[in-house]
């Protein structure tokens, strides 16, 4: 495990070069095109792309954790507001080997998802919805929380950090180098003067200054697919049961799938959450897709065999994909090839008897916990689950309407968050 | 000449054997410090205990056997010593502790008390912790255990007197033993 995050720490920083150098060379074609007799000239346009991508990368390191968490609206939360939450993360944390506890967050939105942020696992945090709580089941959650803690872990978050900030500076240089050819580079063109050579140089340079931003945005999709199958993989590993995360992912899917939520509408978070709001439809793996096909990651979760390690995830989506093609890093595989299948079988395949029965009245304790109680002119007491929508609901045996009042709904943190959708309704 | 290639070769040999060791060393570490995380989970499972059992006196008046058994099993563990004794009293206090659980399916007003069901979180968290800690401790012993016993780390770990470290194992015969019940 350790050997992984380092491979993993020395893959990022060989990225952040690259993405770094594609930044200048973009940059340097910039530079060519707006003036091809004065090669200072070009060297000023490196200069302003590395002065862009700095700034922003000093702005990310400096807070970007608290922007991103603010800009998701949420709030922080001790262990006696969420206590359960609080007990999985603790409980991963262990799971993981993670030496400091992640501060935790709950967004209020019935749009079950999660994520994760963090320079540092001592700066991380974890994200929850308050519908993510609503909706899963403890052994579910725990799993998600699993799949947030294994970014942190595996420093996922650092590196997507970094990585998007370079892409952001990339996109931008070039954004700027389009708008100056619309407005100033037809005067320019008049000059002449260039000789063969010279035009061959300049074919070049618009060729890179068009591909540079898209091969950049390439690059960091199909990191970004990489590290969720390796999350994927790890919060298997550390659970112990990735049928947990499955029947997460499912539900999570499918209620994405019936409504993109209000989450869907801050399209800088969309890519970091556990499924992107942006495309729980999607079947297959596109190239500009952030996650792989969700449907995908639950099968590759569901033939690992009673099995919880890598090397089982490995196999299991080498079988799915019909091809010899590695998913994860061969040090992760190697890190984990021995862990025994024992343990696997004993918590992951047959979680059986009493302790599961025991949980599962435990869950439904909780939730009956959460539910508001009307009650009826008929005598009839109608339960209300945390997550009910309506703002008016009608009584099963004397079908008399109630209009429901708000702060019946605002026990929960939950009601709180429907409620206010009530009202704007 | 030739003793400045004897130099070399012997420089670099030592480099790698301290590379080795420095190796060893961490994951010998990382086996301890895993080992540290079970003991405190366990602490806080004896803590919750009289808590427990003092929420739920209230409803279960005729339950005297079983919370015995609990405060005998908790007095039992607390004052274990090494790896093998406390494993073989935190079993029976894991044993005596699922029979509670089956006997409060029968006070359904205990069930519903909320201060019991948030006491109830508590233990099934550190009943998880525990677990999780001991998975992570067994996967690090799995793997400094590797390292020992595979070559070439397994010279420098002979030559230094690394030895393999012990898996951490629960039995749970109780558990086991415990008759399916039906909702």
């Amino acid at each position: 495990m350790f050997e992984l995050i380092r491979t993993n720490k020395r893959k990022s920083a060989g990225l952040i070069v690259v993405l770094g150098s594609l930044l200048m060379v973009l940059g340097y074609a910039i530079g060519l095109i707006l003036s091809p007799d004065e090669p200072t000239l070009s060297y000023l346009f490196v200069l302003i792309g590395v002065i862009v991508w700095v700034v922003m990368l000093l702005t990310s390191l400096a807070g970007g954790e608290k922007i991103l968490l603010s800009s998701a609206r949420a709030r922080e939360v001790k262990k006696a507001d969420a206590p359960q939450l609080y007990n999985i993360v603790e409980e991963m944390c262990i799971a993981s080997g993670l030496s400091t506890i992640p501060k935790v967050y709950i967004i209020d939105t019935p749009d079950p998802n999660a994520f994760a942020v963090g320079l540092k696992p001592e700066r991380a945090a974890v994200a929850v919805t308050t519908g993510l709580m609503a909706k899963l089941n403890r052994d579910e959650l725990q799993n998600v929380v699993a799949h947030e803690i294994a970014h942190i872990q595996n420093r996922d978050t650092l590196f997507m950090t970094l990585a998007g900030v370079t892409v952001g500076a990339i996109i931008i240089l070039g954004d700027l180098f389009f708008r100056s050819m619309l407005y100033g580079g037809g005067r320019r063109r008049g000059g002449g003067g260039s000789n063969q050579g010279g035009a061959a140089l300049m074919v070049l340079a618009v060729v890179m200054a068009i591909l540079a931003p898209i091969l950049a945005r390439l690059l960091y999709f199909a990191c970004s697919r990489q590290r969720e199958y390796l999350a994927d993989a790890c919060a298997a590993q550390y659970t112990r049961y990735p049928e947990g995360l499955a029947s997460a992912l499912d539900k999570i899917s499918r209620q994405a799938t019936r409504h993109p939520g209000e989450i869907g509408k801050n399209k800088t978070l969309a890519p970091m959450y556990i499924i992107n709001p942006l495309a729980a439809r999607s079947r297959r793996a596109g190239w500009f897709s952030t996650h792989p096909p969700t449907e995908q990651r639950i099968k590759v979760l569901r033939s690992m065999g009673g099995d919880a390690s890598l090397a089982a995830y490995e196999k299991a989506y080498q079988s799915i994909q019909g091809r010899k093609e590695a998913v994860l890093p061969p040090s992760a595989r190697a890190a984990t090839a021995a862990t025994p299948a024992r343990e696997a079988t004993e918590t992951g395949g047959g979680k059986a008897g009493t302790r599961k029965q025991w949980r599962e009245v435990q869950d439904l304790l909780h939730k009956v916990d959460r539910y508001a109680v009307l009650a009826c002119v008929c005598g009839m007491k109608i339960k209300l689950p945390p997550d009910y929508e309506e703002s008016e609901v009608a009584c099963p045996r004397c079908h008399h309407q109630h209009v429901i009042p708000p702060e019946l709904l605002a026990v929960g943190a939950l009601g709180a968050a429907t409620a206010a959708k009530g009202k704007q309704a | 000449m030739e003793w400045i290639i004897v130099l070399v070769v012997v420089v670099a040999l030592v480099l790698w054997v301290v590379g080795l060791y420095n190796k060893l060393v961490r994951f010998r570490n990382q086996v301890r410090n895993a080992w540290s995380q079970i003991d405190v989970q366990l602490k806080r499972r004896h803590d919750l205990i009289p808590n427990l059992v003092e929420t739920a006196k209230g409803y279960m008046k005729h339950e005297r056997e079983t919370f015995e058994a609990i405060t005998q099993a908790r007095a039992a563990a607390m004052g274990a010593q090494g790896a093998a004794e406390a494993a073989k009293a935190e079993s029976q206090l894991q044993g005596a502790l699922s029979r509670f659980n089956l006997v409060v399916e029968n006070y359904p007003e205990l069930k519903a008390n909320t201060n019991f069901l948030s006491l109830q979180e508590e233990l099934t968290s550190t009943e998880n912790k525990i677990g999780f800690a001991r998975q992570f401790y067994n996967d690090q012993v799995m793997q400094f255990n590797n390292l020992i016993e595979s070559v070439p780390t397994n010279i420098v770990a002979g030559m230094f007197q690394f030895t393999k470290s012990d898996f951490f194992e629960i039995e749970e015969p109780a558990e086991r033993a415990v008759p399916k019940v039906s909702f």
